[in-house]
């Protein structure tokens, strides 16, 4: 007996010992952060959350927008955009363009330093966008690097990296050579795949981006530190040349991937900036008149693929009947909540046409008409020799709010056209799968625009990589080629608005809205905006 | 000198010669008994060692075929990427040779201890990854466990001797409430109210000491429950044996009875199901720690999942089978020193 009541105290021991070390750990962890704040207690900090871990802070090896967000207050590119969306001189102070299209010459500015100190020059930019195109870098966004001459050649160890169309002839002068006209090269120069890394810290320890430490930049911040899946913090750098106008002393990044926590933490002040809001927040805060809601614009289309080499909706008929039977007023209303414009076309809002907004231009490029659609729907099956639709789904992958639209989409078709759909959810993953196997009737897709240009939703060309509906067309395809081939503005939009025309005439694919990008800000923040294909910028915010 | 059979019992009392001998036999057979112990200890810990080796073994080949059956791959994104892009990737991270050689090489990295670099972040390797998250999601699991065994047991027990009296139907409550109530819900009440509404607690991360209460309450209530439900069925079995009967009817007191026979048999079924317990919650609760973000395992195993970040998967696969067999091995040998009837013989058939 009295061994057995031993053994439970040792058992009890070793667990108030197990938990007595890690309440060290902790401790050790809590002094540091109150030391953290208590130096910067007088000093502006902002608190923002980034979601997820970044998975690089390395330009060239940055995969999305987890990276891009510390990336765009860290580093500064050839050029940067206005809270207009324009674009301005970054790193660059003017550029100028050959008549061809094809040779783009860039002026950096005088004395522009790294975080470190070093100067920066053009051969940094040189250098950075070789590395990323380098094969062995295994860059994720290096195909954004293929307008450059011999891009693609390289990147697919197909070409020299000497014959790479980048060179910086003298330190304050960067050569840029395209592979074809690029009305729209300025602004991908804003992205960060674009953005300079210092050369001499990159030869010298490859792993300079992998730590805090050693992080070397440009940009108006500084990465400062880098606790892995806790936070990341950012301070002003001393090195920039715009230096006078940044007032925040430094930012915090919280990396909670919750975004009902990340909320509650904006609700509790641990946060000055929520994005991206819960659906139903978005709901209740679209119809206030909260001032910290602000509605930012997105470079980005909700839709449903067709399969066009599935029977019938090999039909444009059948496509178009399904399109104009659902009501996205009501889609956006009652079931997405955040303010999103219904879609009849695929070009979002607030891409600039030769004058004007593109898609204002365009309009509505087809109506809802039950009517229409029901007499479509009778004709297009006809076509195909069939009496009504075969059983058929909509796949989408695993998301409540992927769901609650398929299920708003479902009960339209059911009750404007008396046509069943059955719902089917897969992981992201095996949707992806799925779509390139064209084992799929309908599919849900997003996009988001790469850059501020209609061309970046030019997805459907024949055997396009992002054509998973298989569709194809030779005045689209011709379209595109014509509008590829001009720098004349109004001959290229025009050419893009005819071939968004095309496109949608057939209806490869089933538009539903366009994204907005609802965020909110503490009322004593202020000069943060959100560019329309990136996250809210605060480089030039202040705190009170 | 024989020493193999004992003559202790039939020694007859009165001859003070042959006990002081005896005593000596006694003796001996001790340090025999527990040389023997120590010994076939050793050889049953040998033998379960090689048998986790080889679990590990197994879980690793399944973990990896499965693995690379399943559809998708860690590059996918909405759109393909060019061709060379890909490519490139692929070749970085050795995906471009015959699964059997990734295989073969993996295995030569595990026994390094090496579980290799993450695919979706090159900023931290997988080995860093369990470095960091494993502390932090035990630190967690082993704050809401005692929380959990301490008002579970209390419970428990305080329902079985308080059968169908308000105590009981009090504690039932809790145990349905703690069950059906799943967990990301309470943390989501608990944040709502002691952070935002009171401002006691912070609402997430991982920081202070601070931080960590409301995480381990809300993480501690399902097992909390559990063990109050096993524990009263388990009470009200002991209290109904013969030998609870004998103990009273020995005119021991009632809390005598209570602590020293009955709970301590009762506890048995508890340790059982401790050990899987533990090894759950110490190995990190994705939900939890998402909703908290904590920057523990769990959710590096499933985000590793979705993502098809292979060698994340393989590492923390590793981790939870490893923590698992290591628990179910002291849950075995915590029932030879609670219960008497089970012994480690560890004898080869």
């Amino acid at each position: 007996m009295k061994k057995s009541k031993f053994s439970v105290l040792a058992l009890l021991m070793a667990i108030m010992l197990m938990l007595a070390a890690c309440n060290g750990g902790s401790k050790e962890t809590s002094n540091e952060k109150e030391g953290g704040s208590g130096d910067s207690s007088g000093s502006k900090v902002l608190n923002v959350n980034n979601s997820s871990e970044p998975g690089s802070l390395h330009p060239a090896n940055a995969q999305g927008t987890h990276e891009s967000w510390i990336l765009e207050h860290t580093f500064e590119g050839l050029t940067k955009k206005t809270e207009e969306g324009k674009i301005v001189p970054g790193s660059a102070e003017s550029w100028e363009i050959s008549e061809d299209g094809l040779t783009w010459t860039f002026k950096l500015k005088d004395g522009l330093k790294w975080s470190n100190g070093d100067p920066l020059t053009a051969n940094d930019f040189e250098y950075a966008w070789k590395y990323a195109l380098k094969p062995e870098t295994a860059a994720d966004y290096a195909y954004q690097l293929y307008y450059l001459k011999g891009g693609e050649a390289y990147n697919s160890k197909k070409g020299k990296e000497e014959d790479v169309g980048v060179k910086a002839t003298d330190e304050h002068t960067l050569v840029v050579t395209l592979e074809q006209p690029t009305p729209y090269f300025l602004d991908l120069t804003s992205f960060y795949t674009f953005y300079p890394i210092n050369k001499k810290v990159q030869e010298e320890n490859p792993k300079w981006a992998l730590d805090a430490k050693t992080h070397v930049s440009n940009g108006p911040f500084k990465l400062t530190e880098w606790k892995h899946k806790e936070s990341l913090k950012i301070e002003k750098n001393e090195n920039y040349y715009d230096k006078d106008k940044i007032k925040l002393d430094a930012v915090n990044f919280a990396l909670i991937e919750d975004e009902n926590t990340a909320w509650q933490m904006y609700q509790s002040g641990e946060l000055d900036l929520a994005y991206p809001l819960p659906v139903d927040i978005q709901g209740q805060m679209v119809n206030s008149d909260d001032k910290e809601f602000k509605m930012g614009k997105e470079l980005a289309v909700y839709y449903y693929n067709f399969n066009t080499e599935v029977k019938p909706f090999n039909n444009a008929k059948v496509r178009k009947a399904l399109s104009m039977a659902i009501e996205r007023q009501k889609i956006t209303e009652n079931v997405a909540q955040g303010g999103q414009k219904p879609a009849f076309g695929v070009v979002p809002p607030g891409i600039p046409d030769a004058s004007g907004d593109f898609q204002e231009n365009t309009g509505n490029l087809f109506k809802e008409d039950v009517t229409e659609a029901k007499k479509l729907l009778k004709e297009g099956l006809a076509e195909e020799g069939m009496k009504e639709l075969p059983e058929f789904s909509i796949l989408y992958n695993t998301l409540d709010s992927h769901k609650k639209i398929a299920e708003a989409v479902q009960g339209m078709w059911r009750d404007n056209l008396g046509v069943e759909v059955t719902l089917e959810n897969a992981e992201f993953q095996v949707k992806l799968d799925r779509e390139k196997a064209g084992d799929f009737e309908i599919s849900r897709a997003g996009w988001v625009g790469d850059y501020v240009d209609p061309m970046t939703f030019m997805l459907w060309e024949t055997d396009g990589a992002y054509n998973d509906a298989g569709w194809s067309n030779k005045e689209y395809d011709n379209l595109l080629k014509e509008a590829k081939s001009t720098m004349d503005p109004k001959e290229r939009m025009d050419a893009l608005h005819k071939a968004e025309k095309v496109m949608i005439d057939e209806m490869p694919i089933l538009p539903v809205y366009f994204y907005t990008k609802p965020y909110m800000v503490k009322s004593n923040v202020t000069g943060v905006f959100a560019p329309i294909n990136a996250y809210p910028n605060f480089i030039y915010a202040d705190k009170k | 000198m024989k020493w193999e059979v004992c003559p202790i019992k039939d020694i007859p009392h009165f001859s003070i010669a042959n006990l002081n001998i005896s005593c000596i036999h006694f003796r001996f057979q001790l340090l025999r008994k527990s040389m023997i112990g120590v010994i076939t200890m050793l050889r049953y810990t040998l033998n379960r060692f090689k048998w986790a080796i080889i679990t590990l073994w197994a879980v690793i080949t399944l973990t990896f075929i499965i693995m690379h059956t399943i559809p998708g791959n860690p590059f996918a994104k909405e759109g393909a990427m060019p061709p060379a892009v890909y490519e490139n990737l692929q070749v970085h991270y050795g995906l471009d040779k015959p699964l059997l050689t990734q295989y073969g090489n993996y295995l030569l990295e595990v026994v390094q201890f090496d579980f290799g670099p993450s695919l979706k972040s090159s900023s931290i390797s997988v080995n860093d990854y369990i470095l960091k998250g494993f502390p932090v999601s035990l630190h967690l699991g082993a704050q809401a466990l005692v929380i959990a065994i301490f008002f579970g047991l209390i419970l428990g027990v305080v329902a079985s001797l308080k059968r169908n009296k308000w105590p009981d139907y009090l504690s039932m409550i809790i145990a349905i409430v703690g069950i059906s109530v799943p967990n990301f819900i309470l943390a989501t009440i608990l944040i709502n109210y002691f952070a935002i509404k009171w401002n006691i607690f912070p609402v997430a991360t991982w920081a202070t000491w601070q931080h960590t209460i409301l995480p381990s309450i809300a993480l501690s209530m399902m097992p909390l429950a559990f063990i109050a439900r096993l524990m009263r069925t388990s009470m009200l079995e002991v209290m109904g044996q013969d030998y609870i009967l004998t103990a009273k009817a020995k005119g021991l007191k009632r809390s005598g009875v209570i602590i020293k026979h009955a709970i301590r048999n009762a506890l048995l079924p508890i340790i059982t199901v401790l050990g899987i317990l533990t090894a759950n919650i110490v190995t990190g609760s994705f939900i939890i720690e998402r909703i908290f973000g904590i920057p523990g395992m769990g959710d590096m195993f499933v985000k590793g999942i979705s993502n098809r970040d292979y060698p994340v998967i393989l590492g923390s696969t590793i981790v939870y089978s490893a923590v698992l067999i290591l628990l179910i091995f002291i849950v075995d040998i915590a029932y030879t020193l609670i219960d008497p009837r089970i012994k480690v013989t560890g004898e080869k058939k």
